[in-house]
């Protein structure tokens, strides 16, 4: 059934969003936002607190209703087709949803019992293994650290396959360490044709991740392009050279060792020290 | 209904029955605080009281049962509020499951628990010298009063833990419902009270319930008692249910 729902809207965009509007009483959060995401895509819509960033991603996710508007999302309405839009989507909210109280495993086959999948013992078992889990999956989750819940919810969220994720803020509060881990399984995920939707207030993981990006300002998208779109918008880079003063965040990186994990730590040793533009240089100055 | 409803439920009981499980002190400190007023009333107050009967633990009894679930299900507004607070509500609300799943999953969990609390309450009555030479039927009666008591309240709890803004609120309600005992035929005849007071003992629906299984358990006839008890027990249930299920709706929508 899903299959058959899936290639029926093969054609549509995976996430389309039109005229959108929602208030909270007197608080008008979101004034007509229009956007269409990809299938296959990183999606960043970044935004500062209070932008609406969340609302968003709870009326794509089916918990909120829109005041006006229309959003489908793998082709079903979000509101008069809540039900299939569910069996297309999984939510990884701002705060991790896990049950504190179970182990990383029994979360994972709760999940799984959720889903209505056969084997609900192997596919914990599975994503225990992708996520680097394997030693903590007896352990309750109440005992993880931030990264390692954050990684479980993630887990949580993979099962049954969904074709579109939301992640909503996915690093807000993690260290720095724990961020990387979660750009590379977000990175990861991308790679097998899954489309991710992903909320945040951070500049560099947009940048990092995303296809397209969108700034959400004030309730209305303000800018939505490639990378390289959004930075032909500023006057030309001009080439300044300025002394690297390493960032705290790579001297913490090299103390604690994560440089030990190979392709990952050029790259972003390379995103930092490519010419700086001026935005950047009176950052660091 | 979703197809998946009574699968999705069993589901849900089973994870928050492990909740239990890990932390039975919910179900001791359920029954703690009964089981201290039991021995209370009836090694210190009892001699005192005349009720007209053989044994006070006899009489006493089905009032501490009553107060041992009305403090019973402030744990199931709590452990709602709890799932509300952090991410695991909303998961569940993105998930395609039966909706009302989540919801019946702290109910059924709420009545297990507070089987475990009750029985435990009746080993300690019978320590104390609880004897009752009632037959199968009867406690089955008593049983099928004690669940829709049980469920009526759950859904009272439901309310209150959806609707909670603090923890300390979700389950603040249960209060005066632990109270109510007191206000009834419970510890003491109501013909002992005055005026007003016997007016509302006499017409709140704690009497009617405890009267019943006290005639239940004492072999007596028990006359309207059992038809007003059920009748009060359906009718909070219903209404609870209702008010919960819209409560419930709004929020998730």
């Amino acid at each position: 059934m899903s299959a058959e729902a899936a290639t029926g809207a093969g054609r549509e965009p995976a996430i389309r969003v039109q005229g959108m509007e929602k208030s909270y009483k007197e608080l008008h959060v979101l004034k007509g936002v229009d956007l269409e995401v990809a299938r296959g895509s990183i999606f960043a819509l970044l935004g500062s607190n209070g932008a609406g960033k969340t609302t968003m991603v709870r009326i794509l996710s089916t918990l909120l209703r829109p005041d006006a508007g229309t959003a489908t999302v793998n082709g079903f309405d979000v509101t008069a087709d809540a039900q299939r839009v569910r069996e297309s989507i999984s939510l990884t909210g701002q705060f991790a949803a896990v049950d504190e109280v179970l182990t990383g495993r029994e979360n994972l086959i709760l999940v799984a019992k959720l889903r209505h999948l056969k084997d609900p013992g192997t596919v914990a078992d599975d994503l225990l293994a992708r996520f680097d889990l394997v030693d903590a999956g007896p352990r309750k989750a109440g005992t993880y650290s931030g990264g390692m819940r954050r990684r479980l919810d993630i887990a949580m969220s993979l099962i049954g396959n969904p074709p579109i994720i939301f992640l909503d803020e996915p690093t807000t509060g993690l260290d720095p360490e724990a961020r990387i881990e979660v750009w590379q399984v977000v990175a990861e995920l991308a790679k097998q044709g899954t489309t991710v939707l992903l909320t945040t207030q951070y500049l560099d993981e947009a940048e990092q991740l995303a296809d397209r990006i969108a700034i959400l300002h004030q309730g209305r998208i303000i800018v939505n392009g490639t990378l390289a779109e959004l930075k032909a918008l500023l006057p030309p880079a001009k080439v300044e050279y300025v002394e690297k003063q390493p960032s705290l965040e790579d001297i913490f990186l090299t103390l604690v060792g994560t440089n030990g994990k190979g392709g990952k730590d050029t790259n972003d040793g390379s995103g930092k020290s490519s010419p700086v533009t001026t935005e950047s240089s009176k950052e660091q100055s | 209904m979703s197809k998946h409803f009574f699968g999705d439920t069993a589901v849900l009981t089973g994870r928050s029955l492990s909740h239990i499980l890990r932390s039975p002190d919910t179900i001791i400190t359920t029954a703690v605080t009964p089981i201290a007023l039991m021995l209370m009333f009836v090694y210190v107050l009892g001699g005192a009281i005349n009720t007209g009967t053989g044994s006070y633990v006899n009489y006493l009894l089905p009032g501490i049962l009553l107060i041992t679930i009305a403090s019973g299900i402030a744990y199931t507004a709590y452990r709602l509020f709890l799932d509300m607070q952090g991410g695991i509500f909303e998961r569940f609300q993105s998930m395609p499951i039966a909706r009302s799943a989540v919801l019946w999953g702290h109910v059924l969990t709420s009545l297990v628990a507070n089987l475990v609390s009750v029985t435990l309450v009746v080993l300690v009555a019978l320590l104390m010298g609880f004897r009752s030479g009632a037959g199968v039927l009867a406690w089955l009666a008593v049983a099928g009063i004690l669940t829709m008591f049980t469920l009526a309240l759950t859904w009272l709890a439901v309310i209150a833990g959806l609707s909670a803004k603090t923890v300390d609120g979700a389950s603040a309600f249960s209060y005066p419902l632990i109270f109510l005992p007191f206000v009834s035929s419970a510890f003491v005849p109501t013909e002992t009270m005055p005026g007003p007071v016997r007016w509302f003992a006499e017409n709140q629906p704690v009497t009617p319930i405890v009267d019943a299984i006290r005639s239940l358990l004492a072999q007596q006839p028990v006359g309207t008692d059992i038809w007003i008890a059920l009748a009060w027990c359906i009718g909070i249930l219903a209404l609870a249910y209702g008010f919960a299920m819209a409560t419930y709706r709004r929020k998730i929508s």
